[in-house]
């Protein structure tokens, strides 16, 4: 489990996150929304340590994120798989190298074994006979296919996603949400997304977190959004007809 | 931020490259495409600058040297001090500062703004350490060897611009080049070539990895970049030529 607690963070003065506390379970499918500027990709940044919260506690199942010492933190990281927004694969290296990459830095396979979990990934997101391709040659979904696969290869605890279907096509965009439920029950994995999509909250979000201003304003399931009379959430999950006329089809018929 | 913040900081982010690297197999990996891209990759500019300057530098020393009491085997002395001393040296280095000092920011600040950086970070990678350090290592060990080709060739220019243009005889030239040789010099221009190697690579490694923003602001990085490595070069090479032959 993790655990976050009144999470604060501020820059230049200005607070960010004013003090954020939650918790995501293993196996579950988490997901943030929010407006932009609501502090969500700080509050992500900030569970995965490329940002430090100015108070607040982060606990990866026990072990307090800020308190760790230097070997622990390295050793938590390793936990940790993250999908950037726009993939962040290295252009340099090939897809197979991408993927091999932290199997290089941090595991004493073979060559040999380091492929076959290459190919074992690859397979897992449905990309194979892909190994030699160039990330600038890959579609946007391709992209997210290989980061997804990168993210997975040390087998994380833990998965952090930014964005995963942002410039994707609807169709792709359900393939790359079914993919992410799927190998989080299949890892065993807590899953942690931040995301704009609506489509993608409603679909696969178990946990719901919504932040305004800074402010964990809800949190619940993909069922209780529909029911939920908060007015923010309403505001901004049903700002489109579409959506308000679902929610009223849900509603009307739960009655 | 005033300068001596940047000064600092830069100070600060060395202090990070300069840790062991996580796995060595890797790291010698990243070392020969580091190799390849910043040196051998320079190879070609610095061969056809190199020749041609010091043909110019021939043919000026010719042609201001038209007095019948001066000797014309100081051409071929005067193209070999310049080109040894000073051409190889620093001016190679500028050259190595505008062309390898924007991709060394373009490629680590594309890196920065497409989070590839955090990527690594996320990963538990010390960034800094992966990026920069076979970088620094690259250019300390294949710059030397570059400047050692740029003053043969420059020195070859040379002598290929007397058989062309007449003004001088080849046979001046050789004795030219061959009088007062000091190996000392030679040692002096590697000395300042390794440290001028050190600045092209990590004052722009500094401008690319603290790059916020987007691609306008990585070129604009890369235009700071070349610009300060040659203002440091030129600065540097002022106290080294004191310290050095003063």
């Amino acid at each position: 489990m993790i655990e976050v607690q009144n999470l604060i963070k501020s820059f230049n003065g200005a607070e960010v996150l004013k003090g954020v506390t939650t918790t995501f379970e293993k196996g579950k499918t988490n997901m943030i929304i929010g407006q932009s500027g609501s502090g969500k990709t700080v509050f992500l940044k900030c569970l995965i340590g490329l940002h430090v919260p100015n108070s607040g506690v982060i606990c990866f199942d026990g072990r307090k994120h800020t308190e760790l010492d230097i070997k622990s933190r390295r050793q938590l990281r390793k936990e940790i798989g993250m999908v950037f927004q726009g993939g962040a694969l290295y252009d340099s290296l090939t897809v197979e190298e991408n993927i091999m990459f932290p199997l290089k830095m941090f595991t004493r396979s073979t060559p040999l074994e380091m492929l076959k979990r290459v190919n074992e990934v690859l397979e897992r997101v449905n990309l194979p006979n892909s190994n030699k391709k160039f990330p600038a040659e890959l579609s946007g979904g391709m992209q997210k296919r290989v980061a997804i696969a990168r993210a997975i290869v040390m087998n994380p605890k833990y998965l952090f996603c930014d964005e995963p279907n942002s410039g994707l096509d609807p169709q792709t965009a359900i393939v790359i949400d079914n993919l992410i439920q799927e190998i989080t029950k299949e890892y065993d994995m807590i899953t942690v997304i931040n995301s704009h999509d609506m489509n993608s909250v409603m679909e696969i979000g178990e946990k719901i977190i919504f932040l305004k201003d800074g402010v964990k304003a809800w949190e619940g399931s993909n069922k209780e959004i529909f029911k939920t009379e908060n007015e923010a959430v309403v505001n901004f999950v049903y700002s489109s007809n579409l959506f308000k006329k679902v929610r009223e089809a849900y509603l009307s018929e739960i009655k | 931020m005033n300068y001596l913040e940047h000064i600092g900081k830069y100070f600060i982010m060395l202090k990070q490259v300069f840790k062991k690297p996580q796995r060595w197999s890797v790291f010698r990996e990243t070392l020969f495409r580091e190799i390849e891209d910043l040196g051998l990759k320079s190879i070609g500019i610095i061969a056809f600058i190199s020749f041609f300057v010091g043909g110019v530098v021939a043919i000026q020393t010719a042609l201001n040297v038209d007095s019948p009491f001066i000797p014309k085997y100081l051409i071929g002395f005067a193209t070999k001090r310049g080109l040894i001393l000073e051409f190889a040296p620093t001016f190679m280095s500028i050259i190595l500062a505008g062309k390898v000092g924007s991709f060394i920011t373009s490629s680590i600040g594309t890196m920065r703004v497409t989070e590839q950086i955090d990527a690594l970070e996320v990963m538990g990678i010390n960034s800094l350490n992966y990026l920069v350090l076979p970088k620094i290592i690259a250019a300390l060990t294949f710059y030397p060897l570059l400047v050692l080709l740029a003053m043969f060739l420059g020195i070859l220019g040379g002598y290929y611009a007397g058989l062309l243009t007449d003004l001088f005889f080849s046979e001046d030239y050789i004795y030219g080049i061959q009088l007062e040789f000091n190996p000392y010099f030679i040692k002096y221009a590697v000395i300042k070539t390794i440290v001028f190697a050190f600045v092209i690579a990590t004052v722009p490694a500094y401008h690319g990895y603290y790059v916020k923003g987007g691609s306008l602001e990585v070129g604009r990085a890369s235009t700071q970049a070349v610009v300060w490595s040659s203002i440091v070069i030129i600065l540097l090479n002022y106290f080294l030529t004191q310290m050095l032959l003063g």
